[in-house]
């Protein structure tokens, strides 16, 4: 039964989040947002979900076929995949897997994996440059993603997430690993290809990147995944900097939907504010930058726990 | 960094600020008096068609929406016998509102003419004639122009003023 629950909570989550996107940015851009179908527009995902389902199913005739449908698969089910090892609260999540920063950490790079797919199967010179991006970003990220995580796992001494939360009892990660956070939060954006780090996508430049044959269903999946990913990278930064479910007086799961909850309102701002840097901008950013900031991070982290 | 912080910031704070939507069925945008919508056809102070059927405004639209006859009424004065405009055809220039001589054609102030039949949109001159002379009041082109009628030139009328001679204007 709970990995139903989980199932179905992230992805009404990621639902929700496709209505409180667009009221958000409206919010900060001086409009309303879509308030029509229902209370406070709160029926507009269904009535996308309506539009997208019945929209035909379409596969371009100069597309290869079966990779052009395995893709937005992919990149779905790896997102989904990695909630399984996110701890909501004490007893609730799906299995507790003494790896499961690992997990997530291949999961994601499984992700982007879709990202390229797509955009080479597509057969399109936008997707191709799309998912071409994406490989580089994919480069780009990875490597300060993990070793930004290092820091919490000296600290936790686990890879474990439920032991990395109850490590945090006394004080929040956020504290001894500030840097770490910020580097996380970073690579986090690029993982999901999120603004201002949505390059695959840049629809200001490539039409839609790697998603541009997409249609229908298919490109539902796309869209899903990537509130999915918005969700992940938000519980991941509450569990893993900000005490996941601890908190005073409210109970457990409420403190980790109060957390998730502002990091997504928080990636939503950084899209309303933020504009697209460019294609080597970012590469250079993550490797002059954040990749020696991690490193002397994880450096300075491990010498002071074992002094 | 400092600008990063700052841009968030002030991205932020504009979710204070005064909504620049207008909810539109609700409430509604204010519309300038020369706001170019629907088209009508106004009639002169006496009540009479301006309209004198010279093509001008067919000739001047630019997707060709305007479909008017002429014919002549007993007097020998000049009527369109049926003049349509195709609404979903139409691009709102104004250009036939330009070209008109007599101010017959005007445009309002109006856009909200949605219709769930195409064919709904093919206005006839009953359901463009208003009874007014819209933004042109006083003006009666026959009194400036003079009209000839059989048995009777321009000017030759009781009580008629002879025809202004544009010519008599050049120095």
């Amino acid at each position: 039964m709970m990995p139903l629950a989980i199932l179905l909570g992230v992805v009404t989550f990621a639902g929700g989040l496709v209505w409180a996107e667009r009221r958000l940015l409206a919010l900060w851009q001086d409009r309303y947002g879509p308030n029509r179908v229902g209370p406070f527009g709160l029926l507009q995902v269904v009535a996308d979900a309506i539009k997208l389902l019945t929209k035909e199913d379409w596969v371009p005739p100069f597309a290869d076929r079966a990779l052009f449908v395995l893709a937005p698969a992919l990149v779905m089910v790896t997102a989904l995949l990695s909630f399984a090892v996110v701890p909501v609260a004490p007893g609730i999540g799906v299995v507790g897997s003494n790896v499961g920063l690992l997990f997530f950490l291949a999961m994601t790079s499984m992700g982007a994996w879709g990202v390229v797919l797509a955009g080479w199967a597509s057969n399109s010179k936008y997707s191709l440059l799309g998912g071409l991006r994406s490989a580089a970003q994919l480069l780009t990220y990875e490597a300060f993603m993990g070793l930004s995580l290092c820091g919490v796992v000296i600290l936790a001494g686990s890879f474990d997430l439920r032991e990395i939360v109850l490590a945090q009892r006394r004080v929040w990660f956020v504290v001894p690993q500030i840097v770490g956070c910020l580097t996380f939060l970073v690579a986090g954006l690029a993982a999901i290809h999120r603004l201002p780090f949505d390059l695959p996508e840049a629809e200001a430049e490539l039409v839609a990147g790697y998603h541009s044959e997409y249609s229908g269903m298919k490109f539902a999946m796309f869209f899903v995944a990537e509130y999915v990913g918005i969700t992940l990278i938000s519980a991941l930064s509450a569990v893993l900097f900000f005490g996941g479910w601890l908190g005073p007086v409210l109970p457990p799961i409420v403190w980790f939907f109060l957390k998730t909850s502002f990091f997504v309102g928080f990636f939503i701002l950084l899209r309303a504010a933020l504009p697209r840097p460019r294609f080597d901008q970012l590469m250079a950013f993550g490797w002059k930058v954040m990749l020696p900031v991690s490193l002397a991070n994880l450096l300075v982290t491990g010498a002071i726990v074992l002094s | 960094m400092i600008g990063l912080v700052g841009t968030l910031w002030t991205v932020f704070r504009h979710a204070l600020r005064k909504r620049a939507t207008v909810q539109y069925p609700e409430e509604k945008a204010y519309l300038a008096p020369r706001t170019r919508g629907r088209i009508v056809l106004t009639r002169d102070p006496s009540g009479e068609e301006r309209c004198v059927a010279c093509y001008l405004c067919a000739v001047a639209c630019p997707v060709g929406c305007i479909a008017l006859q002429a014919t002549e009424d007993e007097h020998g004065r000049r009527l369109p016998a049926f003049f349509r405009i195709n609404f979903s055809r139409c691009i709102f220039c104004g250009y036939c509102e330009e070209a008109c001589p007599t101010y017959a054609i005007q445009l309002v102030p109006d856009f909200e003419m949605g219709e769930h039949r195409r064919q709904s949109l093919v206005y006839e001159k009953e359901d463009l004639l208003i009874d007014g002379p819209g933004k042109h009041p006083g003006y009666d082109f026959w009194r400036v122009a003079g009209v000839a009628i059989r048995g009777k030139d321009k000017g030759e009328a009781e009580r008629e003023a002879p025809p202004t001679d544009p010519r008599s204007l050049l120095p």
